[in-house]
């Protein structure tokens, strides 16, 4: 089942720049990195750089990093020549490992992720690092392993625990929808449950439909958690260890797919923000909001969309629960045409809450219905034909957005 | 390849093969309401489980036997007997508020001051105290939807529960979790949880946090121990024996409690298992397994007291199942038809309070006078937790957003730039997230 995928579509191997400001960076992280309680640097997605955890007022435009495809971004790639290139599987477990060097209470627990390394090499060789407490292999008992994780997490510990697939957490469910979210307000505020759950979701490349489920259209309606979704190797490092830091519990989505990705990113220590999404592209057009996978799809689309005359602004909501209303608001207020991509099934997805919360509260800045492209209503098929139709694919977001903007 | 935690089941094959001899001091139809008699294995040496190493301790059946030995051996009976005098009074008056405020809650509730579901733990007082009154503060315990008496125990004052039942602000949980989520972080009560079997995975995890202190972070003294209650229709569910496996896998400090009281709701156990002798689960783990009289304290004292050195020495697991009795039915709302009386009756004779009662008073460890006194105060305590909770305030609206999440960033980032928690309405309770 660890399969390992050469990157997505024609592109291999995708290599990615960062193109905030690492001078600015390196010069905040030296002077603060010199106690070993150190304030950690939040990347916020316009650029700035903070370095506490205060919610700050965000009045200014962002700038792209990561995914930049705009011309004039080539300048500010010649100052990311530092940092080090790794793929998305290796960035998890890069944060994953500084936040278990930083605070001995993390630890991490789940099936094969200690002598195996993970089933998708995330938490490769950190058992011969820390043990195998710390690195805890579990029996095949989701439902009670992630309830030994809620219960560590309430008597001082930060579990990670790992679905070898996401799919798996339906066993947890119970745990994850009564104790996990509920007890922090059961239990009065008592006890919190600092937990990070991830693991690999969405649909792969022909791995039948049991193994290819997107857990986060069930998981959104549970009140107490959070859930991130990662779609690069930056934002992967950066969300691992903003979840792990969180005092919340946090369910990280990764995506089989989109392990092997490449880029570089900076040697500094980062952290990302939970609640905000990433602005991939800006553009006047269009709004096109996605998240994971989908969001290559809609890159790929949004050179054909170029090419035809369109400036779609694409952004990446990272934050599945809370939306970021903020940036996408802002987008809406600009462009006045939303398009939602999701890889979510058409009822009661990620994308059917995101429409209406887009609705609710910008109803008035729109000029046309919201458009939400999912995947079709249907177990995922194993036959690779049919598969790529249940799944939304960059030719249907071109018409999609032709359509939106006539 | 071998890891510090390949469990080594053969060196722990704890068979307690011997436990039956209480339930063969009954009539052979052993549980009452029973459609079918109870086999168990007779203490058999034949039984390849006992065949293996056993551990010399042989508490359970032992206890009734040490007594009478005891008693036959010397003239002096305080040297010889299982409790001090001060221990006895400090039972006694637990047990006497496990009853007394349970029976105030049924009050309470049928004068429309508690809603919802109420589970009342008549009947079953000399488990909770049996067990909790042997731990420390740092000890935790985790309970099920009948968990009053397990805080009351645990060290929770009775006004906060009372108050919690209330729904009032001043509650262990600020009103915000009501009967069946009882929880005290300065007490260590990890819950309260309303679906069965859902606590034994967070206890599984408490015990797991003791092991991980001690040989991870380097707390060498770290020897708290965790105890799961739960009920023997628990027993049928697959997070019991996941946990199970767990704990005996990695040794966790956790002792698994179950109150064995033949009825789920309405369901018999007998009716409900296919083999109903839950103690015998433990070995078939590599964890020893015992089945102890829950009616009474004293016995349930003497397992309780091994279990708990086994946990904090390091060699993991215990299953105890204590043969216990609800005298009421299974919630409030339970009109209790189905039990028959003749069984009510047989365990109404076997009132543990009753049965401490006449053990200090034969044994001279307290006198009557002493014991009323203690039941006065009690219902004076009760009394005081009643008006405490009656002119508590109800929660305002301000706290409803309160405690959703620790971290209230947690809320999002709303349209207009700002995180939610910061929008004054939002302390108000009336912010829309």
């Amino acid at each position: 089942m660890a399969a390992t995928f050469q990157g997505l579509g024609a592109a291999t191997a995708l290599s990615l720049s960062g193109s905030f400001d690492s001078k600015r960076l390196h010069l905040l992280s030296r002077r603060s990195l010199s106690g070993r309680k150190t304030n950690f640097l939040v990347v916020r997605s316009d650029g700035r750089i903070v370095s506490s955890s205060m919610p700050a007022r965000r009045s200014q435009q962002f700038i792209a990093n990561a995914v930049a495809t705009k011309a004039d971004q080539a300048a500010a790639s010649t100052a990311s020549k530092s940092g080090h290139e790794l793929l998305l599987f290796e960035a998890l477990r890069e944060g994953l490992e500084e936040e278990m060097d930083r605070d001995p209470t993390v630890c991490v627990m789940g099936e094969d992720v200690g002598h195996y390394g993970g089933s998708y090499k995330v938490t490769k060789d950190l058992a011969n690092k820390y043990g195998d407490l710390r690195v805890l292999d579990t029996p095949i008992a989701e439902n009670s392993f992630t309830g030994m994780g809620i219960g560590a997490a309430m008597t001082g510990l930060r579990p990670v625990v790992e679905g070898m697939n996401m799919g798996f957490l339906l066993l947890a469910f119970n745990q994850i929808s009564n104790n996990c979210g509920m007890l922090h307000y059961t239990s009065g505020g008592q006890f919190k449950i600092p937990i990070v759950i991830r693991g690999p979701g969405g649909v792969g490349r022909q791995l039948g439909a049991e193994h290819s489920q997107r857990l986060e259209s069930y998981f959104q309606s549970i009140p107490g958690i959070q859930m991130v979704a990662c779609s690069t190797p930056y934002n992967a490092k950066g969300l691992m260890k903003a979840a792990i830091r969180s005092e919340n519990p946090v369910i990280l989505f990764e995506h089989v797919l989109l392990y092997n990705l490449k880029e570089r990113i900076p040697d500094e220590e980062y952290v990302l923000n939970l609640e905000e999404a990433e602005m991939v592209r800006p553009g006047e057009h269009v709004t096109i909001l996605t998240y994971s996978r989908m969001r290559y799809h809609v890159m790929q689309a949004a050179k054909t969309l170029v090419n035809k005359g369109y400036d779609p602004e694409v952004i990446d909501i990272r934050s599945l629960k809370p939306f970021d209303l903020h940036t996408i608001g802002n987008s809406v207020k600009k462009t006045h045409r939303v398009l939602i991509v999701e890889e979510c099934m058409r009822t009661g997805g990620i994308g059917a809450s995101l429409t209406a919360a887009i609705t609710e509260n910008f109803h008035d800045y729109l000029d046309a219905p919201i458009v939400c492209l999912s995947s079709q209503d249907v177990p995922t098929p194993y036959a690779g034909t049919l598969e790529n139709w249940t799944v939304v694919q960059p030719a249907q977001i071109v018409t999609a957005v032709e359509q939106l903007c006539q | 390849m071998a890891t510090a935690f390949s469990s080594s089941i053969h060196a722990i094959q704890h068979s307690r093969c011997e436990n039956p001899s209480i339930a063969s001091k009954k009539p052979s139809s052993a549980f009452l309401g029973s459609t079918h008699k109870l086999r168990f294995a007779a203490p058999s040496r034949s039984a390849s489980v006992c065949a293996a190493t056993r551990r010399r301790s042989s508490s359970v059946s032992a206890v009734s036997e040490v007594i009478k030995e005891k008693k036959q051996k010397s003239a002096s009976s305080s040297s010889n007997l299982l409790i001090t005098k001060e221990e006895g009074l400090e039972l006694y008056e637990d047990m006497v508020l496990g009853r007394a405020f349970e029976d105030m809650c049924a009050q309470m509730y049928y004068r429309g001051k508690m809603f919802g579901f109420v589970h009342l733990y008549n009947g079953q007082e000399a488990v909770s105290t049996g067990f909790i009154k042997l731990l420390k503060k740092e000890d935790s315990a985790v309970s099920t939807y009948r968990d009053h008496v397990h805080a009351l125990s645990k060290g929770v004052p009775a006004r906060e529960v009372m108050s919690e039942l209330f729904g009032k602000t001043t509650g262990c949980c600020r009103g915000q979790g009501g009967s069946m989520h009882m929880f005290s972080k300065e007490h260590n009560l990890l819950g309260g949880f309303a679906f069965i079997g859902e606590g034994i995975p967070v206890a599984t995890g408490a015990a797991f946090s003791s092991k991980y202190r001690r040989e991870v972070l380097g707390e060498a003294d770290c020897d708290h121990v965790t105890l799961a209650f739960f009920g023997d229709g628990t027993c049928n569910n697959g997070q019991f024996y996941e946990c199970l496996n767990l704990a005996a896998l990695w040794k966790l400090p956790i002792i698994f409690v179950v109150e064995n009281n033949l009825w789920a709701i309405g369901m018999s156990h007998m009716r409900a298992t296919s083999d109903p002798q839950i103690w015998k689960k433990g070995p078939a783990f590599g964890m020893p397994g015992v089945h102890v009289d829950g009616m009474d304290v004293l016995k349930v004292r003497e397992v309780a007291k091994e279990a708990i050195e086994r946990a904090r020495r390091g060699e993991g697991p215990t299953l105890v199942e204590c043969e216990t009795y609800r005298f009421r039915g299974h919630s409030l709302a339970d009109p209790d038809e189905l039990r028959d009386p003749a069984e009510k009756a047989h365990y109404a004779a076997r009132d543990p309070i009753t049965a401490l009662k006449k053990y200090m008073i034969e044994n001279n460890l307290a006198k009557e006078a002493e014991l009323k006194t203690i039941e006065k105060k009690i219902d004076e305590v009760v009394e005081d937790a009643v008006e405490f909770a009656d002119e508590s305030p109800q929660p305002p609206r301000s706290q409803l957003l309160d405690n959703v999440f620790a971290d209230p960033k947690g809320f999002g980032i709303g349209p207009d730039g700002r995180y939610r928690c910061e929008d004054p309405k939002f302390t108000e309770g009336t912010a829309h997230v």
